[in-house]
């Protein structure tokens, strides 16, 4: 077996003396299709962004395909094809819907030191921010700014951007949080649909959503994992059960 | 030798005061109000011209000159605030600030111009101030010493009524976290205004007090602009052993510069700059935001 | 920034020639229009063109990165010291000097690219201020290459071409600059919409996204600074070229700050605000400040505060708007 996508070796992540994120191993392989739950204040969007490089780790050490990349910066990481997208969206709001996508795919291709003329509309660039912008159902909005569009479009234009940069492992951290019910099914389609190959990894509350998206579940709690196993198996798992209804036994929200 | 060095040092220290005093309104509105107020020695300006308004033509004396010019630049400053600054508060656009505090400066400089005309007004100081003052062994200017005794006074109080006073108090609320704190009840409109004529008080106080250093003149406002505004950001914006730290490093670092090499001009001063500001970008003692 | 100007830039690229021809053409025709009008001025035409640039140079910088920069004219003083230098020292020929201040803008913008993008907000500005008042201070200390206070003078560059000689009048000064802005200024266009533009505008809009998507932003940020330094080099060089003198003004705080206002007050984020806003601000200030520089300062700063409060964009993109929505009523095409 070759060595996995994506393996995080016991993580660790403090905040002064606090330790946020405590011995996280776990590794993500080409395909996955995997769930990261856990309690308010488990450490969990501190970990996607030690994961994609807008933290340092204290201690551990993270690989892709290998190679360690505990070291890389946010950028080097991303041409490396680990992608992430965010809880509130940040997306270039000045721009056109096409313009964001074709720059992230532009970004990808390593033109973006092209310094004559607009290559947005070349048939090869075109197509292909063309058929992300199809796959996810926003293609009618291509000319549009960014600020005028509906809160679930953005999220999907985030997941666009996601795309066009060819992920090898996707984080998604929480890609329906905040949308209007009518908008999440399409969020929930798309993610469906994203192609096979690729391993994504979901931050995700909505159990329903887990459940429907997940082939695997891990667990996070007080900065651990304290679950790695099967969907279908983790409400009964003791230790969860404590983990989610110990935190409101002695109200201890930590975020 | 060692003379010259006291002396030079003495001009240091008051030049670094003249700039503290000035400097810490504008770095009090910078850490509180995030606003990046150009046109802060433009009221530091009309401070002198009010103080030298009011001795030579009214006839008061110093240190009432010195309350009146503080009072009248706050008065002429509240349209400012009200029409202007407001909408300026909290707004994370630099451009934007800058801009409009560059334009309130031109208007000043035009208007005090045409209405003063273009040269240089004098505070003459009294009897006690203008002459030497004797340390027993040796004779130093008595303007020096009010100077420093000003600043390290402007120094003191600040402290009292940030670190000691219920105002102090929301004042820091208000900069901390604006949000929690109106959820509070504290109206930080309120504070904002009173720390805003906080601010132009002490410009113009530092107007009159410094006026021997930095002359009043119609491009008083455009010339030291960039001084302040490069003491804040030495020094961090907010704090006041920053701002008094930056000022008596750069207050150093120019006068020293002046007088080892006269014909480098300002280049010390700003090489002095360009290192403080590149390897503590958030001040000497300033807190990240 | 502005929505139409944007799209106009869009919908050029399927027009079946480019619109980079209308502009050539527009400027040409505004350019012989300025010869008609003002045939004993060309002298202030010139100048206004080298300042043209410095705008533009700005213009990439905190228009389409968002770095907010208060020591742009340190670049076109460098540069125009430099090519002052080059022709004492016996290069006359006016093309070689262009390329003089290129190459000393673009080194000079690297170099304050290098201190100014590495931060944002204050301390981005203050060593933008800073980086401009050092050169300023340098420029007055070294007056064996910049001729201090007194000026760098007798800078007398040969003919253009080898056969167009610098007149009286100023024909040749005035022809060849506008010659060559009209060829910067197509070539501007399109980098702007270049992908590396594209990026640029983005970093604008939020730069941990940018890096978020894989862009080195920093180094990047330092390159924009390179390329508009050229352009201020341009700029600096013509005036040289042109005036003959390049005195301390052209490094002064004084000239950055009113590089940023016309910038702003023509609408930063469109090479045209750019360029129309100093073209306009220029002709306006030659003829007010002529009557009374006090006057000036005073109309120049409620101009500043009335655009900020109501037109931050620039007038020419609020122009462009205005113009939008009164065109389709007078049955023009929309």
């Amino acid at each position: 077996m070759t060595a996995p996508l994506l393996e995080l070796r016991d993580v660790c992540k403090s905040f002064g003396g606090i330790r946020v994120n405590d011995g996280v191993s776990f590794v993500v392989r080409e395909g996955d299709r995997i769930a990261l739950i856990g309690p308010n204040g488990a450490g969990k969007t501190t970990l996607v962004n030690v994961i994609s490089g807008g933290l340092d780790v204290s201690q551990g050490s993270i690989l892709l395909g290998g190679h360690d990349i505990t070291d890389f910066s946010i950028p080097q990481r991303v041409d490396a094809g680990l992608i992430r997208t965010f809880q509130i969206t940040r997306l270039f709001t000045n721009l056109t819907v096409a313009e964001n996508v074709a720059l992230a795919v532009m970004q990808k291709k390593g033109i973006t030191r092209k310094f004559f003329s607009s290559w947005i509309d070349r048939p090869n660039i075109r197509d292909q921010w063309m058929q992300i912008l199809g796959l996810l159902g926003i293609a009618h909005l291509a000319a549009a700014r960014v600020s005028q569009l509906a809160y679930g479009q953005q999220r999907l234009l985030d997941l666009a951007l996601g795309l066009a940069l060819e992920p090898k492992v996707l984080i998604l951290d929480e890609p329906a949080a905040g949308v209007p019910s009518d908008e999440s099914g399409r969020i929930i389609e798309a993610i469906d649909r994203l192609p096979p190959k690729i391993a994504v990894m979901m931050i995700e509350h909505d159990m329903d959503l887990v459940f429907k998206f997940a082939k695997r579940v891990l667990v996070l709690a007080n900065g651990r994992l304290i679950f790695e196993g099967d969907p279908s198996a983790v409400t009964h798992d003791s230790e969860v059960r404590r983990a989610y209804l110990g935190t409101y036994a002695d109200g201890r929200h930590t975020s | 030798m060692a003379w010259t060095v006291l002396g030079v040092v003495l001009d240091a220290i008051s030049y670094g005061m003249v700039l503290f005093i000035i400097s810490i309104g504008l770095s009090i509105m910078m850490g509180l109000m995030r606003v990046v107020n150009l046109a802060h020695g433009a009221f530091a300006m009309i401070g002198g011209y009010l103080a030298s308004y009011a001795l030579k033509s009214l006839g008061v004396s110093y240190p009432l000159a010195i309350i009146l010019a503080v009072i009248g630049a706050i008065l002429i400053s509240i349209p400012f605030e009200f029409l202007l600054y407001r909408r300026i508060y909290r707004k994370s656009d630099e451009l934007t600030q800058i801009l409009l505090t560059i334009g309130i400066t031109f208007v000043i400089i035009g208007v005090a111009n045409y209405a003063l005309g273009p040269t240089s007004k004098s505070i003459p100081l009294p009897a006690a101030l203008s002459g030497p003052f004797d340390l027993g062994f040796r004779m130093i200017p008595a303007h020096r010493l009010f100077v420093i005794a000003c600043g390290l006074c402007t120094a003191l109080l600040l402290w009292l009524l940030i670190d000691r006073t219920e105002f102090g108090v929301r004042m820091r609320a208000a900069v901390d976290n604006g949000d929690m704190a109106e959820a509070l009840g504290i109206r930080t409109q309120l504070i904002f205004t009173a720390a805003f004529a906080l601010a132009i008080g002490l410009a113009a106080f530092g107007g009159v007090v410094g006026a021997e250093l930095l002359p009043i003149e119609p491009f008083y406002a455009l010339r030291y602009m960039v001084t302040f505004l490069v003491v804040v950001s030495v020094g961090g914006a907010g704090s006041i052993a920053g701002a008094l730290s930056a000022s008596m490093l750069l207050g150093l670092a120019d006068t020293t510069g002046k007088y080892l090499a006269p014909e480098y001009g300002e280049f010390f001063f700003y090489l002095a700059v360009i290192l403080a500001v590149f390897l503590f970008p958030n001040g000497l003692l300033g807190r990240k935001h | 920034m502005s929505d139409r100007l944007a799209m106009e830039d869009r919908r050029s690229s399927r027009l079946p020639f480019p619109a980079e021809l209308g502009a050539l053409v527009a400027m040409a025709l505004a350019g012989l229009l300025g010869y008609l009008v003002f045939p004993d001025d060309l002298a202030f035409l010139t100048r206004l063109i080298g300042i043209v640039f410095l705008v533009l140079s700005l213009d990439l910088v905190t228009g389409y990165c968002g770095i907010a920069t208060l020591g742009q004219s340190a670049i076109f003083g460098v540069a125009a010291y430099a090519v002052g230098n080059a022709c004492l020292a016996g290069l006359v020929d006016p093309v070689a000097l262009l390329g003089v201040g290129m190459v000393a803008g673009a080194v000079m913008g690297l170099a304050s690219g290098v201190l100014v993008a590495k931060f944002q907000g204050l301390p981005q500005l203050v060593l933008s201020i800073a980086v401009g008042q050092l050169v300023a201070a340098m420029a007055n200390k070294l007056s064996s290459v910049t001729g201090g206070s007194d000026g760098l003078a007798g800078i007398s560059p040969g003919p253009v071409l080898g056969i167009f000689n610098f007149d009286l009048y100023g024909r040749t000064g005035y022809v060849f600059s506008l010659v060559v802005l009209v060829i910067v200024f197509v070539i501007l266009l399109r980098f702007v919409r270049s992908p590396f533009g594209l990026l640029c505008r983005a970093i604008k809009d939020d730069s941990l996204r940018a890096r978020m998507i894989g862009a080195r932003v920093y180094p990047r940020l330092i390159l924009m600074y390179g390329i508009s330094g050229a352009v201020a080099g341009i700029g600096g060089a013509l005036t040289a070229i042109n005036t003959g003198v390049v005195g301390l003004d052209s490094v002064s705080f004084e000239r950055s700050a009113e590089t940023l206002v016309m910038l702003v007050i023509g609408g930063a984020g469109t090479l045209w605000g750019a360029l129309i806003g100093s073209v306009v601000f220029q002709i306006f200030e030659h003829y007010v400040s002529a009557a009374n520089p006090f006057h000036w300062m005073t109309i120049l700063g409620l101009m500043l505060i009335v655009v900020v409060l109501f037109a931050p964009r620039g007038l020419v993109p609020l122009a462009v708007s205005v113009v939008d929505r009164i065109a389709p009523r007078l049955g023009g095409k929309s």
